[in-house]
């Protein structure tokens, strides 16, 4: 016998889509008119994290562009490293290869940066971090977004966030070589080994932070273990796994120490290259 | 002819709990088209509030459990008075019950092979309790939602229509079994979103709706509590069984106000946790009563070896069962002894390291931390005695879970009563809803089935007396309420306080002969009084009117449990007598049968010595021989009568 | 114990309409907003519409909106408010409203049936199911869930904008894949189906831009973003963007 249509079915009442867009004042919600109803100071979090990437946008902008002050031996500006043009100042023992040959006419940097640029543009923190500070998508929990449409990462260009995973690799085979150029700042500025600068304290902190950053990514604890459905089969495997799952709970705090920190890797050899600064020896 | 809605299918289950659901699941399984109907959404029952365990002698942590020792714990629990087929049923099957989850997608905590985890609980002499960390109601309520979700897919598989073999009517209240004769046609019911009324006709219903404890001022009980399926058993002509069996749980929250009585698991002394009075002492010592003289520490220091070594160590008295610790607890209180806001303490702060109570107890750092604002690894919680369970229910047929007299009407889990006996043990619940709940959806199917084409027809008559029953508050028929003596209509919240008060100081853990009197007149005194109770505004998800509905059910089991109460003249598990301390062995084979006074269903009793209520005592079945050889003698004569005892096979 | 005269505004209305009304009520020390509730219920209105059932935060049933902000009424004290402010209750903004304080949560079950259900693997009986602690732990934290809806409420996807509802199920049915898909004895694989891809093609997986307010304002403290959403994108990125598998899978459709 088929169910009497007075009675309302109930698992099924209020699934009917209303395909009028008013968001959180569509017709049969709850009619009130203000876009939201939060007291507190939730336009901070976004507002603070614009400010942060804005401000690292026009610093790395500026020193990707420059083209100049970054080498000072022996440290190499971590936007500069690997160098893969012709036109690279000389770096004895260091990561400049001439890949690229004269005709490359701009900033080495453009050539590297992509990668590092490419595996924070779709990080899984950073997505976060610009779809609610600069997209307003949504600006913050239950706070109406302005946008009239919505398709998420589902269409392009947003569908590329996918390939966060090959700009991971990436990541890896770039923090290799600024963990090299780590090594090499135990040099002095004659190339022998064994000495110590400040810089080269900066340097060491900086490829910790970068090391920490990439290896705590989401991407990274899929591959070493959260991909497997039985963990009890792999044991060494779930044990990485359960040590990338510790960073990767800090991986927002991680993302912004290594962005702070490799700005002033940067900003320290920019400092010493100029001449503005001296770098102070150890030994 | 009434002008309410009618739908039609085989089985209709009242409650959507772990009884109501395993129910559904196995009537639409063995072929019946079947309905739910809970008060709540889909998934939101008061079975989520279970923490500790499912109990079920798996043997998975100790291998010398077995069914035998399981059955034997229950009736011990129980004081012997459990109706003994049903607590066999319950530990042989159990098991099954639990694994069968399993296969539905639940996940409990493991052993190291593998294999369902099984915890200590109160009362139970081995690990029997498989759980999920501190939540295992909540386990079992989604297992068997997505149960029913799955059936619901193969259904729309089949036939293009979720719907068609097995629907949820959710947020909806049942106010009247329907009859035809002496048996079910079918049940009468509101929707509570729109507050429209409806009918659904079925051979077969099966009530599983829960306890009572909304009648109570201190309950762990969510507000759904409110006896609905005792009193609907009640008006259709069932009997219910052994009302006086109310179990006050130990331990609940006395402070602040708004949150006395939830729960504080019994995991908490499980694991370690102590009792302490004002003076700081362990005053549980003092209390073991002498049935389990032997079974428990005589000193603190045995006590505390026993947590490493339970082999070569007796458990500390803080592990009793329920009754024992939460008179005990009374007791201090009374005596001065008490917490600064009515409890005694309740201490694991100074018994663990913290991060071990954050591990083990993660749930109730929480509940404390959250609504107390007390960090329980730095300092002790203040507990106090909650109304937790009732044993006593619906009288009914062990192995059919049909209820007595009534054919169609079948009852599962905290509503039918016998199971227990006197007093659960910790964890039997769970197990007692999977096991009876399939056997009632089984038997209330195949009781449909057998009907065929002879269904039982639809009275009008009664379908017109249950709307205008129900529209009572809206004054929809006869005079305004409150204008008939000029007198403004009740307030049903009122009304619902002063019973809760009442219920707890008169019917509440120590009874007394003169205060259940007292109670007796109050009840009568508010049976009156809700005859007025008035609501305000229309039909539409209107909580004054679904309370005004609710305490009709409320008062007619509290009424129960006042008079089996003062007639029992003994202490005995969930029922504890001042003016009768002692349990009586010639009480062990007595049931008390509440009926309605008024066999023709009126509620118009309101005589305070008469009541609605009739009560008759009935002996028990004696206890199957090779159940009784379970026990050591000495055992069975504490609790069996001499001409039980003298039967030759012992 | 203190008590003191709160202010409240708290949505009553219906489909029809409806706005915030104005109550002056008694908050005693230890009080939570759903205490507040009731008591407005017992004193003052006594037809206010509001869901509740365990008020212990265990059955997700009193979902509702307290200063624009999605929460359980019964987990949130009034202590973390001061007393000269005024309190805003609302029904949750993301689902039709029925009454005052109660809306059709209706989408959520509608969604719970989209999702294939727990497949058991063939051959192994009740009673044999071999499972070890640590392949049960991440279904585990996801199973800890009480339905309470706030993520699905709070999801910008669909809380702004009505029209994706159809094809997106949400944080919380989207976690339900997640628990399945990681479940250790799941066997839908074998049966043909793949959930992992199925989350992005049926599930709308892809809207999903991982905002994380879902993990803000899940009362259980599930990661549902870190340890769900984000794993599961991933997982459906080994079958649908991983170069190798791609290829595999058009070599093979060649060959048939």
């Amino acid at each position: 016998m088929s169910p009497d249509k007075k009675v309302r079915p109930k698992l099924a009442t209020g699934t009917e889509p209303h395909l009028n867009s008013g968001g959180v004042r569509t017709g049969t919600r709850a009619a009130i008119a203000a876009p939201h109803l939060r007291t507190d100071r939730w336009w901070l979090a976004p507002a603070a994290t614009a400010a942060g990437l804005l401000a690292f946008i026009v610093y790395s902008t500026w020193r990707a562009f420059a083209d100049a002050h970054y080498y000072a031996s022996p440290y190499v500006s971590p936007f500069y490293s690997p160098c893969l043009a012709e036109r690279c100042e000389p770096m004895p023992g260091g990561p400049n290869w001439a890949i690229f040959g004269s005709w490359w006419g701009i900033s080495p940097a453009i050539i590297i940066l992509i990668f590092p640029l490419g595996f924070r543009l779709t990080c899984y923190y950073y997505r976060k971090a610009y779809y609610r500070g600069f997209w307003a998508s949504p600006p913050a929990c239950a706070v109406a977004e302005p946008h009239k449409k919505y398709t998420g990462e589902t269409r392009f260009p947003l569908i590329l966030q996918n390939i966060h995973r090959y700009f991971f690799y990436a990541a890896i085979l770039v923090a290799g070589i600024l963990t090299y150029d780590t090594v090499l700042a135990f040099r002095n500025e004659h190339h022998e080994w064994g000495h110590m600068g400040l810089g080269t304290v900066v340097f060491l902190v900086n490829i910790v932070l970068i090391w920490a950053y990439t290896v705590s990514c989401h991407s990274c604890r899929h591959i070493v273990g959260g991909r497997l459905k039985h963990f009890s089969k792999h044991p060494v495997r779930y044990r990485m796994w359960t040590w990338v799952g510790k960073l990767n709970a800090r991986h927002m705090q991680l993302a912004w120490a290594s962005l702070v920190s490799v700005a002033l890797a940067d900003f320290y050899v920019y400092l010493v290259a100029s001449g503005a600064f001296d770098d102070p020896r150890f030994f | 002819m009434s002008v309410v809605d009618r739908q039609e299918w085989d089985v209709v289950v009242v409650g959507a709990g772990g009884a109501g659901l395993r129910a559904a699941i196995e009537a639409r399984e063995r072929g019946a088209r079947t309905a739910v109907i809970c008060k709540s959404l889909f998934g939101k029952a008061h079975t989520v509030m279970a923490e500790g365990g499912i109990a079920a002698a798996m043997g998975n942590v100790n291998e010398h459990d077995n069914w035998q020792v399981h059955f034997r714990d229950t009736m011990r629990g129980g004081k012997f008075l459990n109706q003994w087929r049903m607590a066999e049923l319950h530990a042989q099957e159990a098991p099954a019950r639990v694994w069968e989850l399993e296969t539905w997608g639940a996940l409990f905590d493991r052993t190291k092979d593998g294999r369902i985890s099984q915890r200590n609980f109160g009362g139970h002499e081995y690990p029997r309790l498989a759980h999920v960390g501190d939540r295992t109601g909540l386990e079992l309520i989604r297992t068997l939602q997505q149960k029913i979700v799955a059936l619901q897919q193969e259904d729309h598989r089949e036939t293009g229509d979720y719907e068609s073999r097995l629907k949820v009517y959710q947020e909806c209240t049942v106010t009247r079994i329907l009859k035809d004769g002496r048996r079910v046609s079918g049940v009468f019911a509101y929707d509570r979103e729109s507050g429209r009324f409806f009918v659904l006709r079925a051979p077969s219903v099966v009530i599983a709706t829960g306890g009572i404890g909304k009648s109570f001022k201190v309950t762990s009980n969510s507000w759904e509590y409110t006896g609905d399926g005792h009193a609907l058993a009640l008006l259709a002509g069932a009997p219910l069984l052994n009302m006086e069996f109310v179990q006050f749980h130990p331990t609940g929250m006395v402070w602040p106000p708004s949150v006395k009585g939830i729960l504080v698991t019994e995991s908490v002394r499980g694991d370690g946790g102590v009792l302490r009075n004002s003076e700081g002492k362990r005053f549980m010592f003092d209390y073991i009563p002498d049935v389990f003289k032997d079974k428990y520490a005589e000193s603190e220091e045995e006590a505390d070896r026993w947590y490493d070594d339970p082999d070569r160590n007796r458990r500390p008295p803080e592990l009793l069962p329920r009754d024992e610790v939460a008179r005990a607890i009374n007791a201090e209180v009374k005596a001065d002894r008490g917490s600064p806001h009515g409890g005694v303490f309740l201490d694991v702060s100074t018994r663990m390291p913290a991060e071990v109570i954050r591990r083990r107890l993660p749930s109730m750092y929480h509940q404390f931390k959250e609504l107390a604002d007390v960090d329980i690894t730095a300092e002790p919680m203040e507990v106090g005695p909650t109304c937790h369970y009732v044993m006593g229910g619906i009288a009914v047929d062990s192995d059919t879970a049909a209820a007595r007299g009534v054919p169609g009407l079948y009852a599962a889990g905290e509503v039918a009563g016998g199971m227990h006996g006197s007093n659960r043990l910790g964890g039997n619940s769970l197990s007692d809803l999977l096991v009876f709940g399939r056997r009632a959806g089984w038997h209330a199917a195949e009781y449909a089935a057998g009907l065929a084409g002879a269904r039982p027809p639809l009275d009008d008559v009664q379908v017109d007396e249950a709307a205008a029953e129900a529209l009572r508050p809206f004054s929809a028929e006869g005079p305004v309420p409150g204008e008939e003596e000029g007198r403004p209509p009740e307030n049903p919240y009122t009304l619902h306080q002063e019973l809760q008060q009442a219920m707890n100081d008169l019917v509440g853990i120590i009874r007394r002969e003169s205060e259940m009197e007292e109670a007796l007149k109050k009840l009568a005194d508010l049976r009156v009084r809700a005859r007025r109770a008035g609501v305000e505004g229309h039909r539409q998800y209107n909580p004054g009117w679904h309370l005004a509905l609710d305490l009709r059910n409320m008062l007619l089991v509290s009424e129960c449990v006042a008079r089996a109460a003062l007639e029992r003249t003994e202490s005995r598990g969930g029922h504890t007598r001042e003016d009768h301390p002692a349990m009586d062995r010639e009480w062990r084979h007595i049931n008390l049968l509440c009926a309605l006074t008024d066999p023709t269903g009126g509620l118009a009793a309101t005589d305070p010595v008469r009541g609605q209520i009739t009560l008759t005592r009935e002996t028990t079945d004696p206890i199957r021989p090779d159940l009784l050889a379970l026990f050591d003698k000495e055992e069975l004569v504490k609790y069996l009568a001499e001409e039980e005892l003298s039967s030759d096979q012992l | 114990m203190t008590s003191y005269e709160a202010r409240f505004k708290v949505w009553r209305g219906d489909a029809e309409g409806g706005g915030l009304e104005d109550f002056k009520v008694e908050v005693n020390d230890g009080e939570v907003v759903l205490d507040i509730i009731h008591r407005l219920q017992a004193t003052q209105a006594p037809d206010l519409a509001v869901r509740w059932n365990c008020k212990a935060g265990k059955c997700g049933s009193c979902s509702a909106e307290i200063n624009g902000r999605p929460r359980l009424m019964c987990m949130t004290r009034m202590s973390v408010f001061d007393r000269e402010e005024t309190i805003t209750v609302t029904p949750l903004r993301a689902f039709p409203v029925v009454r005052d304080l109660v809306t059709d949560v209706g989408f959520n079950y509608t969604k719970a049936r989209e999702v294939p259900s727990f497949v058991p693997p063939e051959g192994v009986g009740p009673g044999e199911y071999r499972m070890m602690q640590e392949d049960v732990d991440r279904s585990q934290e996801f199973r800890k869930c009480i339905e309470c809806f706030l993520c699905q409420d709070t999801c910008h996807v669909v809380r702004d904008h009505e029209e994706n509802k159809p094809a997106f199920a949400g944080p919380r049915f989207l976690m339900r894949v997640a628990e399945l898909d990681m479940h250790p004895l799941d066997a839908a694989a074998e049966t043909g189906l793949d959930r992992k891809r199925a989350a992005q093609d049926e599930h709308g997986l892809g809207y999903c831009n991982i905002t994380k307010c879902c993990t803000e304002v899940c009362p259980e403290n599930i990661k549902i973003t870190d340890n769900a959403l984000i794993p599961l994108k991933e997982r459906a990125v080994d079958r649908k963007y991983d170069p190798l598998v791609w290829l595999g899978s058009k070599i093979r459709r060649r060959a048939t």
